[in-house]
Formats: C-alpha cells, sequence, structure tokens
C-alpha cells in the first residue's frame, strides 16, 4: 500500500511534467495544425542552454530563466526560418522537415556538449518528505507542481483575460478573418511557437533532472509520452492534454513501479494505439479530427 | 543498381501501358524488369570482383539499406503513409535472423539451405509486425500514424532489454554465420560473399517492387495516396490497400534488417534506434520519394555520407576529442539539414532533379 | 467631404487564381458616401474583386486606388487601418468566440483605445440583439444574429469604406430589408461608403446609388441604380428579369 501510494504521488509529478509538454504540443496544433515533431529537441537545446548559465554563474535560478528565453527564442526562430516555408498541404511534409530538425538540433548539441550524460541538479531536495511513515512527495515534487500550476493559470489569463490571446485565439481558429480584422496572423503565429516552445523547455527543465541527466536524445521518450497525453486529452484541448498528461504520467509510474522501466515505452506504445482506436476523438473532444 | 526498371513508370502517375497489362505481372513488364534485373545483377558481379573487401564490405550495406529505403519509398511515396518505425521493422529482421542463425547452428543445420531459411523467417515474422501496424495505421492519418511509429521506434529496442533472456539487452546477439562456401575456393574473400548475399537480396526487393508498382496494386496504392474518397468511389478498399503497404513495406525492411544481422554478424539495440528510423526516411525523402529508384540514391547516401564526413573531417586537423564529437554527429547534422533543405526547395529529391535534368537535356537536343 | 470625392478607384484589375484569370481588365469607380453595388449571376468575379480590393487575392494587373493612393503591396491587415473594412463572404463569425470577443476583435488594432470602447458600445446599441447575447459563442446564433455581428465587428473599425459580400444569403426578407435600411442610415448618418456585392438585386437596388453589373470576370454595364430598376430593357438585357 504505502508503494502504492508513493507510485501515485510519483506518477503525479512525472504527470504534471507530462502535462506541460503535452500542453506545448496542443498550443503549436491549435495554432498552426502541427503536431511539432522538433518540440523534443527543441525543449533539450533549451536546456542545455540553461546548463550552460548555471555552469558559467553557478546559479540555478539564471540557468533555468535562460532554459526558459531560450525556449522562446528557438520556438521563434524555428518558425520564422524553416516551419514557415514549409509546404502545409500535406502533413507529410511538416513532419518531415520537424524531423530534420531533430537531426541538425540533436547533432550540434552532441558536437557542442558531447554526447554523454550531464549531470542537470535541482534547486529543492529530492528526498521525500514523510507523513507519518509514508514517504509522499519531495520538495522538488512540490516545485515541480507549483511551476507547472503556474504556466497553467498563466495560459489561461493569457488566452482568455488579454488582448493578445484573443488575437492569438482568432488567428488560429480564423487566420483570413484575423488578418481582415487588423491582426497580424503571421506575429501571432510566432508567438504561439515561442510559447510552446518554452513551455516545452520549462518541462525539460523539469522532468531532466529526475531522469538521468541532459543528453541530447534526453526528451525523446518523454516526447512519446507526452504526444500519447496529448491524444488522450484530444490535441485541441489545453485543459485534455493537462488530464492527459496526469493520466499518462500515472499509468506510467504504475507500470515502471510494478514490472520495471523497460516496460514504459511498450505501455506507452500500447496505451497510445488503445486510445487512438477505440476512442479515436481522444477522451475530452467531441471533435472527429484524427483523418487530418 | 536496377533504377532504370522503374523510374519511367513512377513518372507518370498511371502506367501508359496499363489497359494492355491486365494481372498482377504484365508479362512484357515483367520481362523487362527481369532483363534489367539481370543486367544489373552481372555487372554488380564484375564490380564486386574488382572492389577491395572493404568496399564490397560498403557494397553489401548499400544493398542492405536499400531493401530497407525501397520499402520505405513504396509506404511513403507510392502510398502516402508515413512511418517513423522502419528502423524497429528493421530488427525485427535482424533479430529473427540472429535467433534463427544461432538456433540452426546450435542444432548442428549447415549447408546452402541455412541463409535462405532463416532470411525467410526473418521477413515472415517483420510481414507479422508490419500487418499488425498497418492494421492501427490504416485508422490513423498523418500526424497520428506519425505519433505511433514513433512509439513504435522508441519501444521496439527498449523491448530486447524486457526480454533480455531471449535478446541479451543492450549487449544484444552475436550471429553465427558460416564462411562462403567451400566450393568458392579456401581464400574467399568473406566480404565478396556477403556482397553477394546482400546484393541478390536486394536485386530480389527491387524486382519485386518494380513489379509490384507498376501493377494494378502500384495504382490502388497510389490512387489511395492521391485521393482517398475518389479511390473508394472507385470500387478500391483503401483500408485494405493500406494494410498491404504496410505488410510489403515491413517485408523489405525485415529482410534489409536480416541482411544487416548477417552483414555485422551481431545485433544489438543501438543498431536499431530511433535515429535509424529517422535516417531511413530522411534518406528516401532525399533520394526522391517520387519513384523506387530514388530509394538508390537514399541507401548510397546513407552509407556514403558518414564516410564523406568522416574523411572531411580528416582534412582539417582537429583535437582528438573535438574529432570524436564531431564524427558521429557533422553526418546527422548534415542530413537534417539536406532534409529541411530538400523539403523545402525540391520536394523530388535526388531522383526528381535528375529528372528534371534529364528532360532540360532532352528539350535542348530534340531526337531527330 | 463632398459626395463627389472619389474613394475608390479601380483600373484595368486582373486577378485570378492560378493560371485562369477571374477579373479581367476591371474598371470601377466608387464615390464617397454612396452606396455602389455589384451584381451578377454565381461565378461573375464579385467575390474575387472584393477579395482582390482587400489583398487576399494577389491582382496580377491593373491599379487599385483607395483614397488618393495606390495599394500596392499592403499587407491585408493594413487596410483596416485606413478604413476599409470588409465582410466576407459567409460572414466570417469566428465560431468559437463569444460574440463580444467577435466585437472586440474588430477594434484590437486601434490605439485609441477610448473611442474603440465608444464604437463597441454604439454597435451594442444599434444591434440590441447582440446586446443580450454577449456571451453566447459564435456558433450559437442565427443566420441574422451573424450578419448583424459580422456588420457590428466591421463597425466598430469605424470604417471609410465596407466591402459587403452578399449579406442578404440566406437570411428572412424582412432582416434583409432591416439591413438594407441600416445601410442606407449609414451611408445618410456618417457618410459611410459601401461596396455591396449581392445576387439579391431587387434588394440590392433599393438602397444602391450606384451600380455595375459583372459577367464571367468582366464588369459588362456602370450605371445608376436608379436606372437599373426602371429601364426594364436594360435590366431584362444585363440581369435578365
Amino acid at each position: 500500500m504505502d508503494r502504492f501510494v508513493f507510485l501515485t504521488f510519483d506518477g503525479l509529478s512525472k504527470g504534471a511534467v507530462l502535462a506541460a509538454f503535452a500542453l506545448a504540443l496542443v498550443l503549436i496544433w491549435r495554432a498552426a495544425r502541427i503536431v511539432n515533431f522538433a518540440q523534443g529537441a527543441m525543449a533539450v537545446a533549451a536546456a542545455y542552454a540553461g546548463y550552460s548559465v548555471t555552469t558559467a554563474t553557478g546559479s540555478y535560478w539564471l540557468g533555468f530563466g535562460a532554459a526558459l528565453v531560450g525556449g522562446l527564442l528557438i520556438g521563434m526562430v524555428v518558425e520564422r526560418a524553416v516551419m514557415r516555408f514549409v509546404d502545409h498541404s500535406s502533413p507529410l511534409s511538416e513532419v518531415i522537415v520537424a524531423l530534420g530538425l531533430v537531426l541538425v538540433m540533436q547533432a550540434v548539441l552532441g558536437m557542442v556538449y558531447g554526447n554523454e550524460f550531464l549531470p542537470a541538479g535541482t534547486p529543492f531536495s529530492r528526498n521525500a518528505l514523510s507523513v507519518g511513515e509514508v514517504p509522499l512527495l519531495s520538495r522538488y515534487d512540490l516545485f515541480v507542481f507549483g511551476a507547472v500550476l503556474l504556466v497553467l493559470l498563466g495560459l489561461a489569463l493569457l488566452f482568455t483575460r488579454t488582448s493578445v490571446g484573443l488575437r492569438m485565439r482568432a488567428s488560429a481558429f480564423a487566420p483570413e478573418v484575423s488578418r481582415l480584422l487588423g491582426v497580424n496572423v503571421g506575429g501571432m503565429l510566432t508567438l504561439g511557437w515561442a510559447l510552446a516552445s518554452a513551455v516545452g523547455a520549462l518541462a525539460a527543465m523539469l522532468v531532466i533532472p529526475t531522469e538521468l541527466g541532459l543528453h541530447p536524445h534526453a526528451m525523446d521518450l518523454v516526447f512519446v509520452s507526452a504526444f500519447t497525453a496529448a491524444v488522450v486529452g484530444g490535441l485541441d484541448s489545453p485543459p485534455g492534454a493537462v488530464v492527459g498528461g496526469l493520466t499518462v504520467g500515472l499509468i506510467l509510474s504504475y507500470v515502471s513501479g510494478y514490472l520495471g522501466s523497460d516496460v514504459t515505452p511498450m505501455a506507452v506504445l500500447v496505451l497510445l494505439l488503445a486510445v487512438l482506436l477505440v476512442r479515436p476523438g481522444g477522451l475530452f473532444s467531441s471533435t472527429v479530427a484524427r483523418q487530418a | 543498381m536496377s533504377e532504370q526498371t522503374v523510374s519511367p513508370a513512377a513518372a507518370a502517375p498511371a502506367p501508359r501501358r496499363a489497359g494492355l497489362l491486365p494481372g498482377l505481372f504484365g508479362r512484357s513488364t515483367l520481362l523487362r524488369h527481369l532483363i534489367l534485373a539481370v543486367l544489373a545483377g552481372v555487372l554488380l558481379f564484375l564490380l564486386t570482383q574488382q572492389l577491395d573487401p572493404f568496399r564490397n564490405f560498403q557494397l553489401a550495406t548499400v544493398a542492405a539499406y536499400l531493401c530497407a529505403t525501397a520499402g520505405l519509398t513504396l509506404l511513403v511515396g507510392m502510398n502516402g503513409q508515413l512511418s517513423l518505425g522502419h528502423g524497429a521493422l528493421m530488427a525485427v529482421g535482424a533479430y529473427t535472423v540472429a535467433l534463427a542463425q544461432n538456433a540452426l547452428a546450435e542444432r548442428g543445420i549447415t549447408g546452402n539451405q541455412v541463409l535462405p531459411l532463416s532470411l525467410a523467417l526473418g521477413v515472415l515474422v517483420t510481414m507479422v509486425a508490419g500487418a499488425v501496424i498497418g492494421l492501427a495505421a490504416a485508422r490513423l492519418r498523418g500526424p497520428y500514424l506519425a505519433g505511433v511509429t514513433l512509439a513504435v521506434a522508441v519501444a521496439v529496442p527498449a523491448a530486447t532489454v524486457t526480454f533480455d533472456e531471449t535478446f541479451n539487452s543492450e549487449q544484444g546477439l552475436s550471429v553465427a554465420v558460416e564462411p562462403p562456401p567451400l566450393s568458392l575456393g579456401l581464400y574467399f574473400p568473406n566480404e565478396r560473399w556477403q556482397a553477394w548475399v546482400a546484393l541478390t537480396g536486394a536485386l530480389l526487393t527491387m524486382l519485386l517492387l518494380a513489379n509490384l508498382v507498376r501493377s494494378r496494386v502500384g495504382r490502388n496504392l497510389r490512387a489511395v495516396r492521391d485521393d482517398e474518397v475518389a479511390a473508394r468511389l472507385a470500387g478500391i478498399h483503401v483500408g485494405r490497400t493500406q494494410v498491404l503497404a504496410f505488410v510489403v513495406s515491413a517485408a523489405s525492411a525485415g529482410l534489409g534488417g536480416g541482411l544487416m544481422a548477417l552483414l555485422a554478424q551481431s545485433v544489438s539495440p543501438g543498431a536499431f534506434s530511433l535515429t535509424l528510423s529517422l535516417f531511413l526516411l530522411m534518406a528516401v525523402v532525399i533520394g526522391g520519394l517520387g519513384s523506387l529508384s530514388g530509394a538508390v540514391w537514399g541507401a548510397l547516401l546513407l552509407v556514403a555520407l558518414p564516410d564523406l564526413t568522416h574523411d572531411s573531417a580528416q582534412w582539417v586537423s582537429l583535437s582528438p576529442a573535438v574529432a570524436q564529437r564531431l564524427e558521429g554527429n557533422l553526418p546527422l547534422a548534415v542530413f537534417g539539414l539536406t532534409l529541411i533543405v530538400v523539403m523545402i526547395a525540391a520536394p523530388g529529391g535526388v531522383q526528381g532533379l535528375l529528372r528534371r535534368i534529364g528532360a532540360r537535356v532532352r528539350r535542348r537536343a530534340p531526337a531527330r | 467631404m463632398t459626395a463627389d470625392d472619389v474613394i475608390l478607384q479601380v483600373r484595368g484589375l486582373t486577378a485570378g487564381y492560378g493560371a485562369a484569370p477571374v477579373l479581367q481588365e476591371v474598371d470601377l469607380t466608387v464615390r464617397a458616401g454612396t452606396i455602389a453595388a455589384v451584381l451578377g449571376a454565381n461565378g461573375a468575379g464579385k467575390t474575387t474583386l472584393l477579395r482582390t480590393l482587400s489583398g487576399l487575392v494577389r491582382p496580377s494587373g491593373g491599379e487599385i486606388v483607395y483614397g488618393g493612393q495606390p495599394l500596392r503591396d499592403v499587407p491585408v491587415e493594413q487596410l483596416v487601418r485606413r478604413g476599409m473594412a470588409h465582410v466576407p463572404e459567409g460572414r466570417g463569425v469566428v465560431a468559437e468566440l463569444t460574440v463580444d470577443e467577435n466585437l472586440r476583435l474588430g477594434g484590437l488594432w486601434r490605439r485609441d483605445r477610448e473611442d474603440a470602447g465608444k464604437a463597441l458600445a454604439e454597435v451594442y446599441e444599434l444591434f440590441e440583439p447582440l446586446a443580450q447575447r454577449r456571451r453566447s459563442a459564435g456558433h450559437q446564433l442565427s443566420g441574422g444574429e451573424r450578419q448583424m455581428l459580422a456588420l457590428g465587428r466591421a463597425l466598430v473599425a469605424r470604417p471609410k469604406l465596407l466591402l459587403l459580400d452578399e449579406p442578404s444569403l440566406g437570411l428572412a426578407p424582412r432582416v434583409i430589408a432591416q439591413i438594407m435600411a441600416l445601410l442606407r442610415h449609414l451611408r445618410d448618418s456618417t457618410g459611410l461608403t459601401v461596396l455591396l456585392v449581392e445576387q439579391n438585386v431587387r434588394s440590392a437596388l433599393s438602397v444602391a446609388d450606384e451600380a455595375v453589373v459583372m459577367s464571367l470576370g468582366r464588369i459588362v454595364t456602370a450605371t445608376s441604380a436608379d436606372r437599373l430598376r426602371d429601364d426594364e430593357e436594360l435590366r431584362h438585357a444585363y440581369l435578365g428579369f
């Protein structure tokens, strides 16, 4: 029973990160109807930028900030310099170009930093605090929850309460009409990519210290899990991404806790297939967009 | 190689002589493809006599890759289904061949029938795997299919750890391969023998796929790619066609993987990582998705580019540490960059460029 | 502004999608403070004319002079800042946004936030039903309410020239009459210029000052609306009734 409780909290903490990463995928999907397969590599690149700053200054927080800013910039550059020029008539080309970006970014990171795992520090202890005899959450887990919650609230406010958010939503839903109404749709698209990329960078900063460390491929499996989470949530729905992330986090925590961590990739595959085949619209979406 | 076999066919959306050639293997097309395959075979046979062992090994590797890239071209180029998991399918073929070879060797079964038997087994098992993925794939589109196949690419190497009693985890398995038959002589170079085996497999694959592409089945594949609704209205069973494409494509990848296992005489999950899957996709895109000939360019590229970047890295004198970092990563960066540029600037790939250049030359010098 | 000021001058405008031109050598003059009706059958090029004027379709030839200045390579999103508002075919109500969000969207570009707020309030005054449905999503509205929303959203920008694509489509005659009356009211009270594309010829001619008839991408006649309405021979020749 103790183990189950521990795995539950651990899963929720993992799930929070997956939720953030899935949310980043959903942001770009909503803005551009693209599943950004390069998001893992983009997030890792931002995390490396953070690592460099932390190593140079000795401050975790400066590195943390640098990673988020780096994420924003990477998202902007990727949209402006690459994605804007891709032929959007076939979803194939977008995916393939994103994969090209993955190869380039991972290779450049490997050249600059090497293909070894680099240690990634945490600002708080990862030792679980116990309630009674049961170890529940570490201070770091609390930090993760807080950071993800803050981002969720911030995005929710941005999209529902600000005029920039209104512009972004309008651009996504009706680009042509938005242009006629004076909205800079291209700029909103860039902003969407930048925001999503920053959220992805945050997720990478949060998850990498809990895994093997910083590595060009550190987010590969996280990406697949987050994609699954986004699909569970319906790709179109930000709340769905959050619920999907927590669900997938819990399932993966139980699987790796009871069956072994090497089973998780297969569990992700089975889960993804099950959701896509049984409930093609996602669990939280009423649209039938899978045939896009 | 047999690149001439199919390029005209794939250039046109529907083969011009299709109406005259009913059935799966139109007689004259088959004959033409056969002649070209035999010609290519003879040329390659002569080539292997000339090459040194290292080049022969490279040639064998190209041939093994060609099986996989040709299968992937059929799937992505002819049928419009994206797979990021063909590296994993190669792994299925490779591990099956490895286990089969070792099992046969343990039982003391030797001789000429061993290689075809284990390769056939590898193809068969991969076909089953391809059918399973294909069944799911037929219900999915675009990014969803990409996501599922990506999950496959990540999950299959991990499975070797889960079932480590069979697959021996990260270390992988060594593959028992017999030396070249004694009838070839005592000192026959092993690499030349490997090249023969791999080239036979590749030529066979190209021959079968080229005929498939020119057949009614091939037309159905393209019809489904171009417009599913129209294909359905024309009486084509869309789902079945997509599953078929996946099975055929998987079989080719399985053969390629099996040949890889024989060449390396070992299999390990590291050799069939997600990166390999991305490499294969990138190779067929750069080679040109429009025709099977593009797969040849892709396979050549997969072997040549790492080699080229390795050589060029040696021209510039670098510290060993830097050189080591560059060596693994430079080809990746070049590949990725090329992929992006090709997708944005020249979606036809190498084969498309060649065809355009060819057309321009022909226009300038009209035959009289 | 006198009624004789020309607000929009089009010369030799040619445009299309791909190789085939949809507009061929279109000439058009619209005076400020008038309602000009563009009539013609389906596929005559009326919608493409509006889309070319607002920059959604790139012209392959000819010239558009708006407010005395040629429009060449002016981005679509800049035109609303110059007082040109386009209510597109199908109205362009963003179904996922609420009525209030749709309306606010029309004025987001304005620097003068105070006046933007005033314009919004005026639109709510003008369209009573919208005020009652502020929080409803666009897709919950009736056809008439959508047309009001689309018009209102354009008016929030306080335009000088309104490009209106088939406002009557799918609406009851009573609602159409209301909309036409509103256009007349806006012209008379604020000096708004309207370029009105319509298939509903009678309704359009009931408010229009000038009328042009398009056929196969060309303007086949340009005359006063009164003349087109009253001259049976002319009407018969160009409009078929």
